[in-house]
């Protein structure tokens, strides 16, 4: 390029504030559904809340940059202390993501039966890992993790997802304003699925504050053992801590199968290449657009599918 | 007798057992008489075709048998075999 030009383009008034990374978090697309959507009513109207966006790739960029930040502010990852919890996979990527640039030791306890694209990255990124029994699950990590939290606490601060109100308050402050503005207020149901439930508590408490008539739809697995990976069946679950049970109008149980179905058709009908769960709660979105005659649904999708290619679900040659 | 370890989910289905005792001489014959015991337990297992479900995997010490030769791998006397979600979730 002539030099002149670029010290010419070099002095245009542009500006790139708050470029860090956590800047990036947040005001993910909306995206309308349109093949799926064939034959339903003109005036119901499916979008997907596209979370993969975030730089962690994951809706749990919120949530971890809120317990994050809760821990910063209140001094308790001060002098080299590791920041700890358990994660079967996004939330452990998101803590590793965001407290990469800020030199945050990151352990996470995790199922040995995790993904092993879930493992690879959070080795990229840095994280300490303890495998956890595969036998006892995400529950098994969290007991891990708390007990190394108290057999030394001067070393680990433990964020306990499940518990910590920062997860849900996350999404009363982010996820719930920019679905409100991104439908200039028409949204008439919000359908997410259950894994710590932080997602449709905050989201849900926003959204019925500002839209009192709003429909909450929680998504959930239809039985103890199943393959939705991140969600929960609750009946058969320690429920977690911030789970308040009033707050949705209706859960919608999906089978694993059609899950997998719905994964292959988000890919080949909307270009969607999501993750399992982001699956799920679109076969809840649209079991419950077949049953309104009009309204604006929107379903929250967590990750994208890059995570989940090893399993033998994409039907490939 | 092998040993079928369980996982947290289905243990509700198995009296709470976290390991159940059976005598099979290989790993199909292991499971049915897993689920003859616990009939509760066969549809989080098997399909309504009655192929298990994709997201159980079943483990022979630290292989899964899918790698080996599937239901028909032989169990020697003291085997002990994990049933094991394909995902890392669970009762939490």
């Amino acid at each position: 390029m002539d030099k002149s030009i670029l010290e010419e383009k070099l002095t245009l008034p542009i500006s790139f504030p708050d470029q860090d990374l956590w800047s990036t978090i947040g005001n993910t697309p909306l995206i309308r559904l349109q093949r799926l959507t064939d034959g339903f009513a003109e005036s119901v109207e499916i979008y997907g809340k596209a979370e993969w966006f975030n730089p962690g790739s994951s809706v749990k960029d919120r949530p971890a940059a809120a317990i994050l930040s809760k821990a910063l502010s209140n001094g308790l990852l001060k002098e080299d202390r590791v920041f700890l919890d358990s994660s079967s996979g996004n939330m452990g990527i998101a803590y590793a993501t965001l407290g990469a640039p800020l030199g945050i030791r990151v352990h996470i306890a995790i199922p040995s039966n995790a993904g092993p694209e879930r493992l690879t990255i959070l080795r990229a990124l840095g994280a300490e890992l303890t495998l956890t029994d595969p036998l006892e699950g995400s529950e098994g990590a969290r007991v891990v993790a708390a007990e190394m939290a108290a057999e030394n606490p001067s070393l680990y601060y433990y964020a306990n997802q499940y518990s910590n109100p920062a997860n849900w308050q996350a999404h009363y402050t982010t996820t719930g304003p920019e679905i409100l503005s991104q439908t200039n207020g028409r949204v008439t149901h919000f359908v997410a699925g259950l894994g710590t439930t932080g997602t449709l508590m905050g989201t849900g408490r926003y959204l019925r504050e500002v839209l009192p008539d709003i429909r909450l739809v929680a998504v959930q697995p239809d039985g103890p053992i199943h393959g939705l990976e991140g969600l929960k069946h609750l009946p058969t679950s320690n429920v977690p801590e911030i789970y308040e049970p009033t707050l949705p109008d209706e859960t919608i149980p999906v089978t694993t199968e059609q899950a997998y179905e719905m994964v292959r058709r988000l890919g080949k009908e909307e270009g969607l290449f999501v993750g399992i769960s982001a699956a799920a709660a679109v076969v809840a979105a649209l079991n419950l657009a077949k049953r309104i005659e009009e309204g604006v649904i929107v379903v929250i999708l967590p990750d994208s599918g890059m995570k989940y290619l090893h399993q033998p679900i994409w039907d490939v040659k | 007798m092998s040993i079928i370890r369980i996982p947290s989910p289905l243990r509700p289905y198995t009296d709470n057992l976290k390991e159940v005792e059976v005598n099979a001489s290989n790993v199909g014959e292991a499971l049915v008489a897993l689920t003859e015991r616990y009939p509760r337990l066969k549809p989080h297992l098997y399909d309504e075709n009655g192929s298990l479900r994709a997201y159980v995997n079943i483990f022979l010490q630290q292989e899964d048998v899918r790698n080996l030769r599937g239901q028909a791998t032989p169990l020697t006397g003291d085997d002990r075999l994990m049933i094991i979600p394909s995902i890392a979730g669970g009762r939490s």
